[in-house]
């Protein structure tokens, strides 16, 4: 890594999780989550170097089209129909570090809001030229990107009349696997956002915002797609001046 | 006023939902050809040192239903007891093992499994050691934030009575929610993500 803030690896623990800040196990808006929330508190530790470590993934498990949506699933010569939109951002720490060299992988449904997956049965049309799968690793300034097309809102069984908001997940891997997340990423100005109950287990006005990626215009290429921009935060990591060294350190 | 901190707002976790694995895991559900494999299906080769164990288990709702969309994800030390991350400042570890693993739940039964080998023991603070353990992550639909837990041995029991984690459980009848059982090499670790059963979940 040329960064030199992040040429030496970090040892240090990770800042503890704000989980006020973060949406609760138990949220019955969201229906699924009272069955599959823990009711006893976590047993909280400080990171141990099981935690502090996590897998780190090469530049080499990365195709060509890994990070483009509009044609990794398509046919030679076809793309997937829908709003051309590229989606970038950078990977951060919460000392406002850039986070080099970690995955992202991302999944969402089509234009039409239908995803492309044996238990999904919505009777918007699959797009046979869009798989809904993509990746990237970021660079040395934690920067990512990726090609797509943008998603549809969709109905889910879960109020009787309950839509999501257009989005994208995220999967993110730090340096740590105490910084390992997944989130979802929504539009700016979609009013759906404000009716969603995944989006409402979160009860920081704040957090939610953090969620929303801004149009952005500045990287919209003329005459061929719309830019999204979306960081993503991950724990800050102490740092270990004063630390008692793990053993053989 | 003081002088502001500066820091940043972690960006705040939601459910993984039901088609995780379009993203995770897209050949396991039926999108081929875009990664010639998914991520995380094999942690060991020929060449990979140690012993060779499989664990497996299920993940087990409130109301005693396995979870069947859930996805499974572990991080352990190699048989010598080092990570495989730049991070880890002891020695290199095994080459021929990553120390990772991501496996979907069974649509059908529910169950996750994994082939690896059987970490050795990893420091803690102070002087002191931690018994053997794998590290686990599950995400899933209605899981607002991915769980951390850890899976320990009971073919360790000197180790696992002075691990510093084990030893901070306030109710000493909840470890046993940590440990497999064991046939053999096979260990099978089921998570109860609530209820009698439930499994202790780490804030770490």
């Amino acid at each position: 890594m040329s960064d030199k803030t992040n040429s030496k690896p970090e040892i240090g623990a990770f800042f503890a999780r704000d989980r006020a800040w973060h949406p609760p196990a138990f949220a019955p808006g969201y229906k699924t989550s009272i069955l599959r929330s823990p009711q006893r508190a976590l047993l909280s530790l400080d990171g141990t170097i099981s935690e502090i470590t996590g897998p780190v993934f090469g530049h080499s498990i990365l195709g060509e089209l890994d990070n483009d949506l509009i044609h990794n699933f398509a046919k030679p010569g076809e793309s997937a129909i829908g709003e051309r939109i590229i989606v970038h951002g950078r990977v951060l720490d919460e000392r406002g570090r850039p986070v080099p060299g970690v995955l992202l992988e991302f999944w969402q449904a089509n234009a039409g809001g239908r995803y492309r997956h044996k238990k999904e049965t919505y009777l918007a049309a699959i797009d046979p030229n869009f798989g809904g799968c993509g990746r990237a690793i970021t660079d040395e300034d934690g920067h990512y990107a990726f090609r797509t097309v943008r998603p549809g809102a969709y109905p889910w069984p879960n109020g009787v009349n309950d839509w999501r908001p257009a989005h994208i997940h995220f999967s993110v891997f730090g340096h740590g696997f105490a910084q390992r997340l997944i989130t979802q990423m929504y539009f700016e100005g979609d009013p759906m956002i404000w009716k969603c109950p995944i989006v409402g287990t979160i009860s920081d006005k704040a957090a939610i915002e953090q969620l929303i990626a801004p149009l952005d215009w500045g990287n919209t290429i003329p005459m061929d797609a719309r830019a999204y921009k979306f960081d993503i935060v991950l724990r800050g990591r102490r740092s270990t001046l004063f630390e008692n060294r793990l053993e053989g350190n | 006023m003081v002088q502001k901190i500066g820091y940043l707002r972690e960006t705040p976790s939601q459910t993984a939902g039901p088609y995780v694995h379009i993203g995770l895991a897209p050949n396991f559900c039926e999108i081929g050809g875009v990664y010639d494999a998914d991520l995380g299906i094999s942690l060991i080769n020929d060449r990979t040192l140690g012993e060779r164990i499989t664990v497996k288990g299920r993940i087990f709702d409130g109301a005693g239903a396995a979870v069947k969309d859930a996805v499974v994800e572990i991080w352990q030390a190699d048989s010598a007891g080092l990570y495989n991350s730049p991070s880890e400042m002891r020695g290199t570890a095994d080459p021929n093992f990553v120390g990772w693993g991501r496996c979907p739940t069974s649509a059908e039964d529910g169950v996750f499994r994994f082939e690896t080998v059987k970490p050795g023991r990893v420091p803690y603070k102070h002087g002191r050691w931690m018994a053997p353990h794998i590290t686990l992550w599950i995400v899933a639909r209605g899981i607002n934030i991915g769980l951390h837990t850890r899976m320990y041995f009971p073919d360790e029991a000197e180790a696992n009575a002075e691990d510093p984690l084990l030893a901070r459980i306030e109710h000493r009848d909840r470890v046993a929610t940590l440990i497999a059982s064991q046939d053999g090499s096979i260990y099978t670790f089921d998570v109860h993500l609530q209820g009698d059963k439930e499994t202790v979940f780490l804030d770490i």
